[in-house]
């Protein structure tokens, strides 16, 4: 057993930890967010440098071959940093994908492109009716010839305005919400058909409605077995899920920093508010809930990497996912209430850690539904 | 011990229910259906219908123009108007500084305010928290000095988190008028003309990205001495008074039950699993859960009323009004946000301002949840944070 990170690792997690510091103060980050895009292409292009884009990816196609213990380390920062660029989207989502059920041709193709910032994905899997079901699934795909026809709207895409190429989860055959029938295609994001209605996010993130109309793809867009690419979907939440579980370690991290200092500084009643015990109390709430966070998404890491038993993986990630979202409360509304007002406004870099934070419980399905996933097991 | 109204008290309800299904305007009935931003206009528009009815003041005696309700009536009236997501008056002028007019100001005063209240014809800000003066309020520094002519206070200093403080035309502040050795002491009422030389309102964006707070500066402002109310270090006493009447006016009963209904509704029309929302034990069983809550503190509120109605003044039981309240609002705010899953995501201020003028992404209602959840973290911060009711309550009630 060894819970520790390597010497690798943590070089990187360094280099990063000072890219963030340096480049991505809370101004640059706001002004980001806001530039039409929600992120900079800059700092894109500097995570291309320093290689975190390869982070999960084996070497044979430039990647580090660090696999999910390495986003351990990668989406902490990001989420200190409240990091905007599409890492979730494009790496955690799109890449791992393609590396995982794409064809050799399709690795070749996408993997070094990626991994060197000249390409960017998308992964396009909510549907209006489904809710957190993964395999509710109405978007279709009829075979004409050697051709797929693409028909159907996919919601909450986020980053789809940018990437090059959006991946589409898609019914080939069975019942809607049947795990049988559904097949991923990858698809051009200038396809004739394709078309995407824009919109900024609550946490300051960049998402799409992305409609096909009629879209026509070779079979050599079909990513990974047709009829069967549940398990390959499903394995590629549970890698999200847990990324962002990390990611909500970071975020809780900064909250519980901030909230310390300002209980540390801010005065009333003739002292600083820290010397009240009920407020005391409160962060080392979000202290403890902090650390409990940090393990169960360690373990979650290491469930996923492991790959060897699909009921652990899910019960892990779930239960770091059920954490997350208790986080909500515990770490995020009472971060904004130990802050009193000015941690309701805009222009404090608190509120929107307590967004991000709130957001984060909703993607890849809410408290709830992993509660109830956990128990099903 | 019944719950139920007398003949007279039905006929009132029918009364009012009549009224509002004539009187109130469709189109700000349904910017608060939707949580639609609203601005002077709308506030200004149906107070002024409320006040042709004679309804504006429900809380004034009626020497003063009140309509002369019971608490009962007081009750239902609030109970009906939140069944039609009627506009909740503003409550600086109508519930906050009148009361304090009647009971602390002069016969000059009266006469020059109340009626200006009364037809929202002034509109009318508090000037009480200061960037160093929030839980702790009587610590504020904002100074008011006689100048030589004795005619004028010369007030400096900064207020903050002034609700509406760009719509006003007045404001009623808390102003330090001389250094004692104990905070409280020093402190006077004093109304302010914003259009006095030297006050600067700037705006604060809250978290939803809207503007309704703002910072207010005061450089040598210039305030005559006959718009000090009471006397000079009577300031803590009167806010004291006022406060209360603030957070009776905020555990807003009514309005958590019509968010509930609007809860059900939406988990009716969203699916998971191919059924309805609702049906999911889980939700089910956290809406039930909120369900609880308010049912205790509808009951709550009216054991309140019906202590008022003996005659008993309202005490330490604002404070567990405030608390239990703004809870049940903020869980609501957090289900109606959990009720739509992933389209809580998107994020348009033109639709908070001005509701969906194309298709909707996802559920129509779902734009505004998200920012509304995050905004209400505010109502257990202001009105005196929840921890200074706990602090109250400790001390007021159980003697701790």
């Amino acid at each position: 057993m060894n819970l520790e990170f390597t010497e690798e690792m943590v070089m990187l997690q360094d280099s990063l930890n000072k890219f963030l510091q340096n480049e991505y103060d809370f101004e640059s980050r706001q002004k980001s967010s806001r530039n039409g895009i929600g992120y900079s292409e800059d700092n894109w292009q500097g995570f291309a440098e320093m290689g975190l884009l390869g982070v999960p990816f084996e070497d044979e196609f430039g990647g580090f071959g660090f696999g999910q213990t390495g986003l351990i380390v990668v989406m902490e920062a990001i989420g200190k940093g409240l990091v905007l660029e599409p890492y979730l989207s494009s790496v955690v989502l799109g890449g791992q994908i393609i590396q995982r059920a794409g064809t050799q041709a399709q690795k070749e193709e996408i993997l070094p492109k990626l991994i060197g910032g000249e390409m960017k994905l998308a992964f396009a899997y909510v549907e209006r009716q489904a809710r957190y079901n993964l395999s509710d699934v109405q978007f279709k795909a009829e075979k004409k010839g050697d051709q797929f026809v693409l028909n159907g709207l996919k919601s909450v895409v986020f980053n789809a305005e940018t990437a090059d190429k959006i991946i589409v989860s898609v019914r080939t055959s069975g019942e809607s919400i049947s795990k049988d029938g559904i097949s991923l295609f990858i698809v051009d994001k200038d396809a004739a058909g394709l078309s995407l209605r824009n919109y900024e996010t609550v946490d300051g993130l960049r998402a799409s409605e992305v409609s096909l109309n009629n879209v026509t793809v070779d079979s050599s867009a079909l990513v990974g077995t047709l009829d069967e690419a549940f398990p390959v979907i499903e394995y590629t939440i549970d890698s999200a899920s847990a990324a962002t579980c990390s990611e909500g370690v970071g975020v809780v991290n900064q909250l519980r920093e901030k909230t310390v200092e300002y209980l540390k500084t801010r005065k009333q009643f003739e002292k600083t508010i820290g010397n009240f015990q009920v407020l005391q109390h409160r962060v080392v709430d979000m202290f403890m809930t902090e650390e409990q966070m940090r393990s169960l998404s360690y373990l979650a890491a290491i469930k996923v990497a492991a790959d060897d038993n699909a009921d652990e993986r899910t019960k892990s990630v779930s239960a770091a996912k059920v954490y997350l979202g208790d986080a909500r409360a515990i770490c995020g509304e009472q971060a904004a209430q130990l802050h009193g007002g000015i941690g309701v406004t805009d222009e404090l870099d608190v509120a929107h850690y307590v967004k991000r934070l709130a957001m984060i419980n909703t993607l890849f399905g809410d408290r709830d539904y992993h509660l109830q996933r956990f128990s099903q097991v | 011990m019944d719950l139920n109204y007398s003949p007279e008290d039905q006929k009132f309800q029918l009364e009012v229910r009549e009224f509002l299904t004539n009187e109130y305007p469709a189109d700000i009935q349904k910017k608060v259906a939707n949580g639609i931003k609203l601005v002077k206009e709308d506030y200004v528009r149906w107070q002024k219908i409320l006040a042709k009815k004679g309804w504006v003041a429900p809380g004034w005696p009626e020497e003063f123009g009140g309509p002369g309700w019971t608490p009962v009536q007081k009750y239902i009236f609030d109970e009906e108007c939140g069944l039609v997501d009627s506009l909740r008056t503003v409550a600086f002028g109508l519930v906050m500084l009148a009361p304090v007019l009647m009971k602390f100001g002069t016969d000059e005063q009266r006469e020059k305010y109340l009626g200006d209240i009364y037809n929202s014809d002034v509109w009318w800000c508090q000037g009480y928290s200061e960037p160093n003066a929030g839980s702790d309020l009587a610590s504020l520094q904002t100074k008011a000095i006689k100048d030589d002519s004795g005619e004028n206070y010369i007030v400096n200093g900064t207020k903050i988190w002034t609700t509406q403080g760009h719509y006003a035309d007045m404001m009623f502040a808390l102003v330090r008028t001389s250094q004692e050795d104990k905070k409280q002491k020093g402190i006077s009422f004093l109304l302010i003309d914003m259009n006095t030389p030297g006050i600067t309102v700037d705006p604060i964006v809250t978290v939803d990205g809207m503007h309704v707070v703002n910072q207010v500066f005061l450089e040598d402002v210039k305030v005559p001495v006959e718009n000090l109310v009471g006397t000079e270090g009577l300031g803590w006493t009167i806010a004291k008074s006022l406060l209360m009447h603030e957070r009776t006016y905020i555990a807003q009963v009514p309005r958590s039950k019509k968010q509930i209904e609007r809860l059900k509704k939406i988990a009716t029309k969203e699916l998971y699993n191919g059924k309805p929302l609702i049906e999911d034990a889980t939700f089910k069983a956290k809406i039930s859960a909120v369900e609880i809550e308010l049912m205790a503190l509808e009951m709550t509120n009216l054991r309140v009323l019906s202590k008022l109605a003996a005659g008993d003044a309202p005490g330490a039981e604002s404070s567990l009004l405030k608390v239990k309240g703004t809870e049940v609002q903020q869980s609501i705010t957090a289900l109606l946000m959990e009720a739509v899953g992933y389209f809580g995501f998107p994020y348009s201020k033109e639709v908070m301002l001005n509701d969906w003028q194309e298709e909707a992404i996802g559920p129509e209602e779902a734009a505004v949840l998200a920012p509304h959840y995050f905004d209400w973290r505010k109502s257990s911060i202001y009105g005196g944070s929840n921890e200074i009711q706990k602090n109250i309550m400790a001390k007021a009630v159980l003697g701790l």
